[in-house]
């Protein structure tokens, strides 16, 4: 199901261990080295190299107009990305922070979402946005926020967040490489992990991962909240559960088929996400579970999320993400005694 | 030598000279004070006689097809009509002074330059007749959609300018707003784009005096919107938008101005709406008869049909001539609306991505279901 098509893979490239960061900022520098057509643009991305380094280098080995310094303002960004698209080029914006992505929410909304659509196919916009998200880095106000549904609920975009170095690298590739605007959330707590990446791969848009194989309940989970929900996995051990647990990637479209499985094979299941629950990802996610699996389910599916809170403080942010302990709560409380 | 790059005075003892990039001297982006005439003055003379018949034509074309859109949507064939009645001096030079090669990016209420372009009258409509989004080939005609969000379209027109010269491509592109367009930020994000990257853009803002119902005096404290261009660094012209050959004249040369990588330009053609904001919209509770009768002796197809008699320029069999292909156009914009669109359900799920996504699959199977039922209602 697939939309991309596939670069041939660069000559048996080895793999190399490198941090997320470098691992997007190398599907960069190898999507512009194949396609001149692609260029980076957005705030403080060119001389810096952005300020989480996703840019580094592109401005000197590509030029100032293929890595555009733009001024400070993200719906003039997308603006203007979306006239370079109708006119052939593969833009790939940066938006600096997940709560400055705002100012561009007409734009995406009304413009990038609708564009293909509204020309019956004659103006696709093959745009990658670009946004670091979530919290956990002790970030100030407007520099945590978890704003996935938002894009999610908004039919026209794809909205993918990659959780492993691996993803980083292959989903970026794909997101490029896609004919549909991209929304790239990037868990910004996961830009230091560090793990081997293949160049050249391509991760198809639209496909869950079963992380870890598991019998007694299933987490679905997604960008920053997949390794605390791998560990919390490893601490079920100690409990007598054994959780496998789902890695999303791709919230739209959505791999119904991967999580159905994957619940249906243990009967019970929690989905764990950091942004906010009313309304939320996990909300859709549970609803679909229901609606599937219902006769397969041993016990309500539960949601693990941030509170119904604006993102608090850096200093009390660890009361508001999930982790491990109110996801061993939550897998405590799906009907063991029956 | 300017104020701001004096030698003397406080500033230079405070500021390095060429502290924070450049500075430039804001005289000569500024906008004449009055607005740019030509008829009736004697500029008009040097005036070639056949661009004038030429417009003359095109507003006599535009004014009729204004007429019978509106009509049309009296009728029911059109869902609404935004018309440019009165501003059709703006509307056709804004597609005359255009290449082939260059790209239209027009507002909703701009349709009749988009029929200035070469788009037939069914096609250019079709927003506002309901049955799709969008009714023409954008690439082959070199003109966006109708842009409905106010001032959205700009920065897409600054970013296919830049784009193009990029490519090294001699392209221009010009974006149409209204007044009260000005006000939102996404005009003012393109303009400060627009003079960064010093991209091929002509912005035209089509001053008709409301915004629906809100006057000028409430939506902008600016000496004209023409001095908006100032802040950004561009060039700005304040034009007679009732006068079509000053608007001829001064996009050709903002056009040109941008296509030799001189900058973008604002242009503001002062106008006015001689209907109202739509035919839902009801004029006579924001505006006075009195001021829109004064409008109607500004008719900018009165103002050049007497200049053209007056000159000689025309006699009444080329008079006739152009109601003749007025009328025509007319006829074909009735016939083409006569028939019912054609509408299929299942479209709906075509071209929300390159592929459906499997959850888009699943509704269109269930719309399927719900067509076959009500198709064989047992």
């Amino acid at each position: 199901m697939s939309t991309v098509a596939t670069p041939a893979p660069q000559s048996s490239a080895p793999a190399r261990s490198l941090t997320m960061a470098q691992a997007l900022n190398t599907a960069l520098r190898d999507a512009m080295r194949e396609d001149p057509n692609v260029l980076v643009m957005g705030e403080d991305v060119g001389t810096l190299g952005g300020v989480f380094r996703i840019t580094d280098g592109l401005a000197a080995e590509f030029g100032a107009d293929r890595c555009l310094d733009t001024p400070l303002a993200e719906a003039g960004i997308l603006g203007s990305a979306i006239g370079m698209a109708m006119y052939g080029l593969r833009p790939v914006v940066e938006l600096q922070f997940d709560a400055f992505a705002y100012p561009a929410f007409e734009q995406l909304l009304s413009h990038v979402a609708k564009m293909r659509n509204r020309t019956a196919g004659q103006l696709p916009l093959p745009i990658t946005i670009r946004i670091p998200y979530g919290g956990g880095i002790g970030g100030v106000e407007h520099h945590s926020d978890s704003s996935e549904a938002y894009y999610a609920h908004t039919p026209g975009l794809h909205v993918l967040t990659p959780a492993t170095v691996a993803d980083g690298y292959g989903m970026l590739r794909a997101a490029i490489a896609s004919d549909d605007p991209v929304v790239f959330l990037e868990p910004k707590r996961l830009y230091w992990s560090k793990d081997e990446i293949t160049p050249g791969s391509v991760e198809p848009i639209g496909r869950a991962v079963v992380r870890r194989q598991g019998t007694s309940a299933t987490l679905l989970t997604y960008g920053p909240s997949l390794p605390v929900c791998l560990e919390a996995a490893e601490a079920a051990k100690a409990e007598g559960w054994d959780l496998a647990v789902v890695d999303l990637r791709s919230l739209t479209p959505f791999d119904d088929e991967t999580v159905m499985a994957a619940v249906r094979a243990t009967g019970r299941a929690v989905v764990v996400h950091e942004a906010t629950g009313f309304g939320g990802v996990g909300a859709e996610i549970a609803a679909r579970v229901m609606e599937r699996c219902f006769h397969h389910l041993a016990a309500p599916v539960l949601r693990v999320t941030g509170f119904d809170i604006p993102f608090p403080p850096p200093m009390l942010e660890r009361h508001h993400l999930p982790g491990v302990d109110r996801i061993l709560d939550a897998v405590a409380r799906l009907q063991w005694e029956q | 030598m300017t104020l701001l790059d004096q030698p003397t005075g406080p500033s230079a003892s405070v500021w390095p000279p060429d502290a924070h990039g450049p500075r430039r001297d804001p005289a000569p982006l500024l906008p004449d004070p009055e607005p740019f005439r030509m008829l009736g003055t004697p500029a008009a003379d040097k005036l070639d006689p056949e661009l004038l018949r030429d417009l003359y034509r095109r507003l006599v074309l535009g004014r009729r097809y204004n007429q019978q859109a509106t009509t049309l949507t009296k009728q029911g064939r059109l869902a609404v009509y935004p018309a440019s009645t009165g501003q059709e001096a703006c509307q056709v030079a804004a597609a005359a002074v255009l290449r082939e090669t260059d790209w239209l990016f027009p507002s909703y209420r701009d349709t009749l330059a988009v029929v200035s372009r070469g788009v037939r009258p069914v096609a250019a409509l079709t927003l506002l007749r309901g049955n799709a989004h969008h009714g023409w080939d954008p690439k082959a005609h070199r003109t966006a959609p109708l842009c409905t969000p106010l001032a959205t379209q700009a920065p897409h027109a600054v970013g296919l300018a830049h784009a193009a010269r990029l490519r090294g491509d001699d392209v221009v592109a010009l974006t149409m707003v209204g007044d009260g367009g000005t006000s939102e930020g996404d005009f003012h994000e393109a303009l400060n784009f627009a003079g960064v990257l010093n991209a091929p853009v002509v912005f035209l803002v089509q001053n008709n005096g409301y915004a629906i119902s809100v006057p000028l005096s409430k939506q902008s404290a600016a000496p004209t919107l023409a001095h908006k261009a100032v802040g950004y660094g561009i060039s700005g012209r304040l034009v007679d938008g009732n006068d079509a050959a000053a608007v001829h004249s001064v996009l050709t040369e903002a056009v040109e101005h941008a296509r030799s990588g001189r900058g973008p330009v604002l242009v503001e053609a002062v106008t006015y709406r001689l209907e109202a904001h739509t035919n839902a919209d009801d004029a006579t509770r924001y505006r006075t008869s009195d001021e829109v009768v004064a409008w109607r002796q500004r008719d900018p197809l009165a103002v050049l049909e007497r200049h053209l008699r007056e000159h000689d320029l025309i006699d009444d069999a080329g008079v006739a001539a152009a109601a003749e292909a007025a009328e025509e156009l007319a006829a074909e914009m009735r016939a083409e609306f006569h028939s019912e669109p054609e509408l299929d359900p299942m479209s709906l799920f075509e071209h929300v991505y390159a592929e459906p996504t499997p959850q888009l699959r699943e509704q269109a199977d269930l719309l399927a279901a719900e067509l076959a039922a009500e198709a064989d209602p047992r």
